[in-house]
């Protein structure tokens, strides 16, 4: 089989077994991978920034906790909004707020972006955490879970985990195949030359910004679909989602994944959270679990020491060393 | 790699299911056993054990099981948290937790799987407002009541202009917004809401605010390293023996060791204090210092009580945590025999206490008399 | 505002500052000369809070000379170790993907965080100044201010001098400034840069260290303190020029002001000013204010 061939039937095979799962997950289980397949999704975004296109956004959390918010607070207070217009409504929110950061922020580079995507989204985060619009620091209830419909035939009833659990999944799978098109079009090409040597693009005559702000945005709008879901599974919104360390978490997600290709998001947003719950269990680490910030702290350090380039491997990848070095050129001009 | 993945979702998803037993009572604790507050979810999670060994570890005849979670006071990971223990490891119980926010979020999933829930510190005003619910109970305080008891006392102590300042979040909001109600009651007045984003600690351009204020005196609400980086600096800046400074009781509670002479003197007003009065109180403290060697704070005399509530609730319902409605009528009829003294269960199901005036003196927080009597949450927006 | 009130205002924002200075200058040097972008310094400043705390029992009986006894300790204990943790976890590092120092540095805070609360505990502690600095000078009939404080203020300018003509006077320095703009040419030239790089390395370690110690005595020590002057460092760090000294002091200085200010006059937007500043400077100079010295 070609490589490609032994990709997609990987693929075919995770999206089944996902799809086979909830017939032995139980209650809980169902629960826990909805919300794995939740974050796999944010963590795409962010591997369409930083390992497609290079740019290295510590400020995702804030598409994922705008879109949340936009989706509470455009749900009306007399009963359930349907997805159709709640949805987009939510992802225009995002994506607006994508538009107007990316548009600033890309005038930088390197650590340089880093640290102005994360003062944008830290400027979100104190609007929702400073100002009564969403209730403040104690976060806010979304009351009626929206209803997914075609003409007043309810189709999926949201409110349920399993149909939930469905609905993520689709989603999930539709936001793969998505990127992974656009990264084989021509858009992606040009994303990738970017990455690769944006002074060799743009002196080609390529201009190279509307080219990244495309992908800021529309990394923007998946992170929005992301908050949407989350927003809707648990009910209830808070301050903390647009936190850093939200930022910083699927940041985690994605290199522990592999950046490079968009199967390391996913697993790394899987084996994140799994890692996280394997030491927390009382059953095998007993009275120790409640340190078990040590073990992630070690497991990811031995990660980091034996997976040069994170779990999923791959292509040797020099995608934010070159970003870097364009940072110091940058700081070796007056 | 992929099959390292795959066990470790095996061992995450299946092994918690073999604990699963039937007939014991399991009681789901969810604390901070990590971060800035676990020093609090310890000490409550010790309070709920004494009361459980004092009954021979049964409740309502049912042997007690616990399922610990960590809930690292991050309200973003609450809901799935929560989740996790009413879905994975089906709790009986839901105790839970110091964090308003994530409290919030408990709620919410309580509310809708309908399972018993028992607030043993978070003061979040809505839990016991417009989030109430039969099957929601707090064993602790709300933000608001040590707020208006200040209030009635700065009022009481001649303070006409008062200053105020906290940090600028749910918690501080509320327990100014009691202040605030009881003191102008009494024809005070507010001239300054001060406030800094939380958990920021550089107080010192707001201390020269008071300053050159000048009030009466100074209500505050901070807990934890905030608090004693709070007093430490209001004594620093000179001001601790110009203006009076009042705080809700937890400015000096479990920080004293660390603010050391310059927290002497403060009054504050919590539900519980050193130097009670109250016979349980002494029972209480001895055996706490039996069983751990060491002092119980507030925190632990929560917890303690969260195990006694339960344990009424349950003892009416016969053990059966399905019956609801008669669990939270015993609860709401029963006079309950705290270390705090006897308190009642009102009827959005906050405590119905005595907030008591407290005096730093040494390293004890000494109860010199009670502010406001049986002082009840008005537990607005609650309808039930 | 009276003009009294006013000055002393902004002798807080001096402070303050002053204090952001001493911790992101041992940042700034990692990051810039190194290029290791590294969350754990917040846990260096813990470490130092918690050192203050830990060891001044042990230099109790010196009397006055107990706090310089135990801020020399402390350094000293500080320096060994960051060389140590050079050599243990960033030496294979630097030929990697710049973001799986960002993930190691991550795991680093998870472990350093929890070794905490396994070996001090998780509760709230207080370290006591030396008693001859623990006084206050009236300002005006009612406030009166730490001397305390005055004497971080003091330490810190005198660090910032030193740290300067560290850089700008000394072969040491000659080195960093080169190895800052240009790595590969320096190791062409002969210099060991990986023996350079850790003893830079344990200088920054240390210099956090150090304003842990400093601040202990006005902040107290507690379970997450790290974390919370990470984000506010890096902050300084970039608005002020990565890998500069003069723009970390610059960029602490205006920070200072910036959230002093805002805290008196914009008190519901207190927050956020700080990241409207990083925005507006790197909008402005999308390097921040100084290129590296």
């Amino acid at each position: 089989m070609s490589a490609r061939a032994i990709r997609i039937a990987v693929f075919v095979a995770a999206a089944l077994a996902l799809a086979l799962f909830p017939l032995v997950g139980g209650k809980f289980g169902v629960d826990f991978v909805t919300k794995m397949m939740v974050f796999a999704i944010f963590a795409l975004s962010l591997e369409l920034l930083v390992g497609q296109a290079g740019l290295v956004c510590f400020g995702q959390a804030a598409f994922f906790g705008i879109a949340a918010y936009a989706t509470v607070l455009a749900t009306p207070r007399t009963g359930a909004a349907s997805v159709w217009w709640l949805l987009p409504a939510a992802l225009g929110a995002s994506g607006l707020f994508a538009l107007f950061m990316g548009a600033l922020s890309i005038r930088t580079r390197g650590v340089y972006f880093i640290m102005v995507t994360l003062a944008f989204s830290q400027m979100a985060y104190y609007v929702a955490h400073d100002t009564p619009l969403g209730g403040g620091t104690d976060g806010i209830y979304l009351d009626y879970t929206p209803a997914l419909g075609i003409a007043g035939t309810p189709l999926l009833d949201l409110g349920k985990p399993w149909p939930f659990y469905y609905f993520v999944l689709a989603m999930l799978v539709a936001v793969f195949v998505f990127l992974g098109a656009i990264l084989r079009s021509r858009f992606g090409h040009a994303l990738a030359g970017i990455r690769v040597n944006e002074q060799r693009m743009r002196a080609a005559g390529f201009s190279t910004y509307p080219y990244k702000l495309a992908a800021f945005v529309l990394s923007g709008l998946v992170a929005g679909l992301a908050g949407f879901l989350f927003a809707v599974k648990d009910g209830f919104v808070n301050p903390e989602l647009m936190g850093w360390n939200v930022s910083g978490t699927v940041l985690m997600m994605i290199i522990l994944g592999g950046i490079g290709h968009l199967r390391g998001a996913v697993i790394g947003a899987f084996a994140f959270s799994l890692l996280e719950e394997f030491f927390k269990l009382d059953s095998v680490f007993g009275d120790f679990a409640k340190h078990w910030h040590l073990g992630v702290g070690l497991a990811i350090i031995a990660c980091v020491a034996a997976m040069p380039h994170g779990i999923a491997g791959g292509r040797l990848r020099r995608a934010t060393a070159s970003n870097t070095e364009d940072a110091e050129v940058h700081r070796g001009k007056p | 790699m992929k099959r390292s993945i795959i066990a470790l979702a095996f061992a995450v998803l299946l092994f918690p299911l073999q604990s699963m037993g039937q007939a014991k009572l399991k009681v789901g604790l969810m604390l901070p056993y990590s971060g800035t507050y676990a020093a609090l979810g310890d000490a409550i999670e010790k309070g709920f054990r004494l009361y459980l060994a004092e009954q021979g570890g049964r409740i309502a005849g049912r042997e007690v099981e616990f399922v610990k979670l960590d809930d690292e006071s991050d309200p973003a990971k609450a809901t799935d948290n929560a989740n996790k223990l009413v879905k994975r490891d089906n709790v009986d119980v839901l105790v839970g937790t110091v964090h308003s926010g994530v409290a919030m979020a408990m709620a919410k999933v309580a509310k809708d799987n309908g399972t018993l829930l028992i607030i043993p510190n978070a003061g979040a005003v809505a839990v016991t407002g417009p989030m109430c619910a039969e099957n929601i109970f707090r064993s602790s305080f709300s933000n608001w009541q040590p707020g208006y008891a200040m209030g009635e006392v700065a009022a009481k102590r001649g303070a006409k202009k008062v200053v105020t300042i906290t940090w600028k979040y749910a918690a501080g909001d509320e327990s100014v917004g009691g202040f605030k109600e009881s003191f102008e009651k009494a024809g005070g007045q507010v001239v300054k809401e001060l406030s800094l984003p939380f958990p920021n600690v550089e107080f010192q351009p707001l201390l020269t605010e008071i300053a050159a204020i000048k009030p009466d005196a100074v209500y505050t609400f901070f807990a934890g390293g905030g608090a004693v980086k709070f007093v430490k600096d209001y004594a620093a800046a000179g001001l601790k023996d110009k203006i009076p400074l009042y705080g809700a009781g937890f400015i000096t509670d479990g920080t004293l060791e660390a603010q050391g002479a310059d927290a002497q003197g403060l009054l504050t007003t919590l539900h519980y204090g050193d130097g009670l009065d109250v016979p349980k109180d002494k029972t209480f403290r001895a055996a706490y210092a039996k069983a751990y060697g060491a002092q119980p704070d507030v925190y632990a005399v929560q917890g303690y009580d969260a195990a006694q509530m339960l344990a009424i609730g349950l003892n009416a319902a016969g053990g059966d945590v399905s019956k609801k409605a008669e669990i939270a009528k015993a609860i709401v009829a029963a006079k309950i025999d705290s270390p705090r003294g006897t308190f009642t269960i009102g009827a959005n199901h906050n405590p119905v206490q005595d907030m008591y005036l407290r005096q730093v003196v040494g390293k004890d927080n000494k109860v010199i008399g009670v502010a406001t009597p049986a002082l009840a949450d008005p537990g607005r927006g609650c309808k039930m | 505002m009276d003009l009294a009130t006013f000055l002393v205002q902004c002798l807080n924002a001096l402070q303050y500052g002053l204090l952001l200075f001493l911790v992101a200058s041992g940042l700034t040097l990692i990051f810039g000369v190194m290029g290791v972008i590294n969350l754990a310094h917040g846990s260096f400043y813990m470490l130092g809070a918690y050192m203050a705390y830990a060891l001044a029992p042990a230099f109790a009986n010196l009397g006055g000379l107990g706090f310089f006894a135990t801020l020399a300790a402390g350094v000293v204990l500080a320096v060994v170790f960051g060389y140590l943790l050079e050599w243990a976890f960033f030496s294979f590092l630097y030929e990697r993907d710049h973001l799986q120092q960002v993930l190691m540095t991550y795991g680093l805070i998870l472990v350093f965080e929890e070794l905490r609360s396994l070996a001090m505990g998780d509760d709230v502690h207080g370290v006591a100044a030396p008693a001859w600095l623990s006084g206050s000078i009236p300002l005006g009939t009612l406030m009166a201010y730490p001397v305390y404080r005055l004497f971080i203020s003091g330490v810190c300018v005198l660090l910032a001098l030193g740290l300067y003509a560290v850089i700008s006077r000394t072969r040491l320095g000659m080195m960093i400034r080169a190895g800052a703009s240009n790595r590969e040419m320096v190791s062409s030239l002969g210099v060991d840069v990986r023996q350079l790089f850790r003893v830079m390395f344990a200088a920054g370690v240390a210099l956090a260290a150090l304003a842990g110690m400093l601040a202990a005595p006005v902040s107290s020590v507690y379970p997450g303190m790290g974390n919370q002057v990470l984000i506010i460092c890096f902050v300084v760090v970039v608005i002020g020029g990565i890998g500069s000294i003069r723009g970390a002091l610059a960029a602490a200085l205006l920070v200072g002001a910036v959230d002093t200010f805002g805290k008196v006059f914009f008190p519901q937007a207190a927050g956020v000013l700080v990241y409207v500043l990083m925005a507006l400077v790197l909008l402005w100079r999308p390097g921040g204010l100084f290129k590296a010295t």
